[in-house]
């Protein structure tokens, strides 16, 4: 029997994380204020997942003021209240790193559509 | 009460605390164990259980003596034997009773000993810590331990001199780990931090013998509570006059 997993089991959420590399993500997290939990979202497009088990993270790059800004969030920690997928990309690599060094128009994604 | 039991390390990873962050642990399958035997004060001099770690399969190539002893408890033989003292608190067990990973609850501090991972020849730097020297300017002393002695006088180089040499595989303490989790079912334990050995190493798992530390929380709790009390306390009559 495999220990580890079984461990790692009771830590995560039940459900695999619904959005992929691509996506543009409504993130809800928990924020602490004194006593108060008050929940942030941080809004921006997830360029890489990363990791399994309860090690599992994604990063979320937005571009805040002129500025681009990339938070990485563990899957499963309970500090993330509900991941909302704004807009399905289409995308074809893992990691999109690319959109760093690119700017504007350039670092757009273009929109999954069905079929 | 006992103190503690025996245990093999399965492997690390990390789990998330209260506030969401993620702690390093390590997964230890603790016990179950039996009682083979007993020391006494009166006969021995000193109070203790011998624990047997109780593991799937037969112990095989038992000696007649050593199948003499646990068949004195009427338990099966188990590879693993080792002693543990016996603290004050909860009932002490009888010959041939269970001790199992119930002993500990999360948030108590346990201290686990092992041997650790074998490291080989090693020098100086890796074995002692020494600094070495500079790693370039032209330096051409790098990781030698320098000198190990003065000369006519006293001739000799003086024992314990700290050299390069075999290093790890020693019996290795790790004081005050935490226990995040404790999983009855399966016998696991789930302490904060790193543990000697490599996985499946056997490891004695026991109440830690360091005292508590709890200053610094205290410290920082104090304050924290008297704002919040007071904060209430205002919010009150503001919110009866509205």
């Amino acid at each position: 029997m495999d220990f580890v997993k079984l461990i790692e089991q009771k830590e995560m959420k039940g459900i695999p994380p619904a959005f992929r590399v691509g996506d543009s993500v409504k993130v809800h997290v928990k924020v602490k204020e004194g006593e108060k939990d008050r929940i942030q979202i941080f809004q921006g497009m997830v360029i890489a997942m990363k990791g399994g088990g309860t090690g599992a993270t994604f990063t979320v790059r937005k571009i805040s003021d002129g500025v681009g800004v990339e938070r990485i969030f563990p899957v499963h920690s309970p500090i993330i209240s509900k991941v909302d997928v704004v807009r399905h990309g289409r995308v074809r690599r893992a990691k999109l790193y690319y959109l760093r060094s690119r700017k504007g128009k350039a670092a757009r994604v273009e929109e999954e559509t069905q079929g | 009460m006992v103190e503690g039991l025996i245990g093999r390390k399965i492997a690390m990873t990390q789990v998330f605390d209260a506030e969401g962050g993620a702690v390093p642990c390590t997964v230890v399958q603790a016990g179950p164990c039996v009682v083979v035997a007993k020391r006494d004060p009166a006969k021995d001099g000193y109070e203790a259980v011998q624990l047997g770690l109780v593991e799937p399969g037969k112990a095989r190539g038992v000696s007649k003596a050593v199948q003499g002893h646990f068949a004195k408890a009427n338990v099966p033989p188990t590879r693993r034997v080792k002693e543990f003292r016996l603290v004050p608190g909860g009932d002490n067990p009888a010959v041939g009773d269970k001790v199992l990973v119930t002993l500990f609850k999360p948030q108590d501090r346990v201290d686990v000993i092992g041997v650790s991972k074998g490291k080989g020849f090693q020098g100086v730097m890796k074995r002692h810590h020494f600094r070495g020297g500079a790693a370039s300017h032209g330096s051409m002393f790098h990781r030698a331990p320098g000198s190990i002695g003065s000369s006519a006088y006293p001739s000799r180089t003086f024992r314990g001199m700290r050299m390069g040499g075999r290093m790890g595989g020693d019996r290795v303490t790790v004081k005050n780990l935490e226990v995040l989790r404790v999983d009855e079912e399966n016998n696991l334990l789930v302490v904060k931090g790193a543990v000697p050995g490599a996985s499946g190493a056997v490891l004695m798992v026991r109440r830690s013998r360091a005292p508590m530390r709890v200053k610094k929380p205290q410290l920082q709790a104090a304050p924290k509570a008297g704002a919040k009390t007071a904060g209430k306390a205002a919010g009150k009559p503001a919110a009866k006059k509205a």
